[in-house]
């Protein structure tokens, strides 16, 4: 296996839970990562998948620090990030570049989308040669340059989800977070941004934490898969291993549960193994 | 043919004001106790035909041609007052999002039985007796519990489980079912599909089952109308559509449709000159349709 770019060793993340909040004081904190353990090899795409409440999006804010782990240590290309301040991280930001489930919500409405995607180009320093980089930034997700003085209202889901990887990719980063990048989406154009990010991975070398609750997506673009339940690793291996041989009960349990598009009299009559509870 | 169906729709055509078709010339008809699926892609019309039948669609889109017969009945020919009550008490609607369908700030117990109640003229003890036994049927084991709960109160599965229930138990003849399982977990999603189908088998109800996913489809239907922009591309029974799509569209969705034991030969883009037909497909229709309607 290659050398990892992010080693992560006994994270736990833990948040308030609002639910329990007093009304005068603070509300008590509920562990959401319970200690995990794994590393995301160089220049490969993993997988995290798990239901909700799983904590998979939790882990992905966590790698990218957009959360502070409690506990455990998080290495990112040789270095400690674990309780990096917003000052430190600043100068790795750039190559912890994110894409999220709905572009329609993380792109601003108020900017065209040669503002969107120069915009985080400018806060590296790559102010100079703007117009170049934007018109290749849209090149390289397949989107026509006049799309640069269009607004995220103007474009269709797909479209749009394709200005959110132009803006992650602009930068060159070395790591990307796709955190449900496809579930908004028709089949038809699911299909389509697979193959686009497929490609730039490869094309670009990216390490690539691919978050998503669907096996037959994962099974497609990942190299490795780690599952996981109730903010723990279940089972986490190599992708072909995992569908040919599923070692975990939980992971066979969500495999069987795929409705798979083919006639099968007999889907509906095997239950899901009831789960224990949390 | 000797009973009638329990939903025939005949040509129906629905228009926006700028007079854009939404709905174009859509046929199907719906068998007593038969799952037909409506499946297709986002702008295909699926969930405007659900609506059409409920008799709830939003202002703008106007009904401008063909009928909807439910039961022998047409219901086009009824009095509003008369239609509101003939699919209030034949029909029940199982939405996508229960956060949406119950209200936030009363109790699920009061929300399953007002309507048996208002609509259907029960008495109360009758509509919570009959309440309890549907929960029964949803595998829900501690019905005064969730009788008193909040919708938020309940889990996602929980609260579709709670309106399934509520679809049911006016032993409705026809479902619609728009999309129940779509923002449900995997195995959540199985269990619905499972409790829905058996429901169905033990109600004897035909259910319109609107779904974007073809594995959807597949287990849970026993026909099946493909849909691009409000026109009916294919139809067929479900088996058959699975041993021979017939219609390039159908074969490009069922192709781009992910599937884990195949990753390779699934999730294939929609190839353009498939959508290039499609519109070539739409725009004749549209012309031929306009020529008698000025």
């Amino acid at each position: 296996m290659a050398e990892p770019l992010f080693s992560v060793r006994g994270l736990k993340v833990a948040l308030p839970d609002m639910t329990r909040k007093p009304l005068v004081g603070r509300a008590p904190l509920v562990e959401i990562l319970k200690g995990l353990d794994f590393d995301l090899p160089k220049g490969s795409v993993t997988g995290i998948v798990g239901e909700s409440g799983s904590g998979k999006s939790t882990l992905g804010r966590a790698l990218v620090r957009l959360l502070e782990p409690s506990a455990g240590t998080v290495t990112f290309d040789g270095r400690d990030i674990t309780h990096l301040t917003e000052a430190g991280l600043r100068p790795l930001r750039r190559n912890l570049q994110m894409i999220f489930q709905d572009p329609m919500s993380s792109l601003n409405p108020r900017h065209t989308i040669f503002h969107i995607i120069a915009a985080p180009l400018k806060q590296n320093g790559l102010g100079d040669n703007l117009r170049d980089r934007v018109a290749e930034a849209l090149d390289r997700v397949g989107l026509p340059q006049g799309f640069a003085s269009r607004y995220r209202h103007e474009l269709s889901g797909g479209q749009r989800q394709r200005v959110g990887i132009a803006r992650a990719l602009a930068l060159s980063p070395q790591f990307v977070l796709a955190d449900e990048i496809v579930s908004g989406l028709d089949v038809s154009t699911q299909a389509q941004i697979l193959t686009l990010l497929e490609k730039l991975a490869e094309e670009m070398g990216l390490t690539v934490a691919f978050i998503s609750h669907d096996l037959s997506v994962i099974r497609r673009l990942c190299r490795q898969v780690i599952v996981m339940r109730q903010g723990a690793i279940v089972e986490a291996s190599a992708t072909e291993a995992l569908f040919d041989n599923p070692r975990d009960a939980y992971t066979r349990d969500l495999l069987a549960a795929i409705p798979l598009p083919e006639i099968d009299p007999g889907w509906l009559d095997t239950p899901s193994a009831p789960r224990a509870p949390a | 043919m000797s009973a009638p169906n329990c939903l025939d729709i005949d040509k129906l055509s629905a228009v926006l004001p700028n007079g854009q078709r939404v709905l174009r010339s859509v046929s199907l008809s719906v068998q007593p106790g038969e799952v037909r699926a409506l499946v297709g892609e986002s702008g295909a019309g699926k969930t405007m035909i659900g609506k059409a039948v409920l008799g709830v669609l939003p202002s703008s889109v106007r009904v401008v041609e063909g009928d909807i017969v439910l039961e022998g009945q047409d219901l086009g020919r009824l009095e509003p007052k008369a239609r509101r009550t003939l699919v209030g008490a034949r029909t029940a609607l199982i939405p996508q999002d229960p956060l949406t369908a119950l209200n936030p700030s009363r109790r699920i117990g009061p929300q399953m039985t007002d309507r048996l109640v208002r609509i259907l003229g029960w008495s109360g003890q009758r509509a919570d007796q009959r309440t309890r036994q549907l929960l029964d049927e949803v595998q829900i084991r501690d019905p005064d519990r969730v009788l008193k709960s909040y919708p938020h109160e309940l889990s996602g599965g929980m609260r579709q489980r709670v309106l399934i229930a509520a679809a049911f138990a006016a032993e409705p003849r026809l479902i619609v079912a728009d999309e129940p399982t779509t923002a449900l977990d995997v195995t959540v999603q199985k269990q619905i599909l499972r409790l829905i189908a058996q429901l169905q088998r033990e109600h004897g109800t035909a259910i319109l089952f609107v779904t974007h996913d073809l594995g959807v489809v597949a287990k849970i239907s026993q026909k099946v109308s493909v849909l691009y922009a409000g026109k009916v591309v294919e139809e067929a029974e479900t088996e058959t559509l699975f041993a021979a799509p017939q219609h390039p569209y159908t074969r490009a969705l069922m192709a781009a449709t992910p599937r884990y034991t195949d990753p390779f030969a699934s999730l294939k883009p929609v190839d353009d000159t498939v959508l290039a037909g499609l519109k070539q497909e739409i725009a004749t229709a549209d012309q031929a349709w306009r020529r008698p309607h000025g």
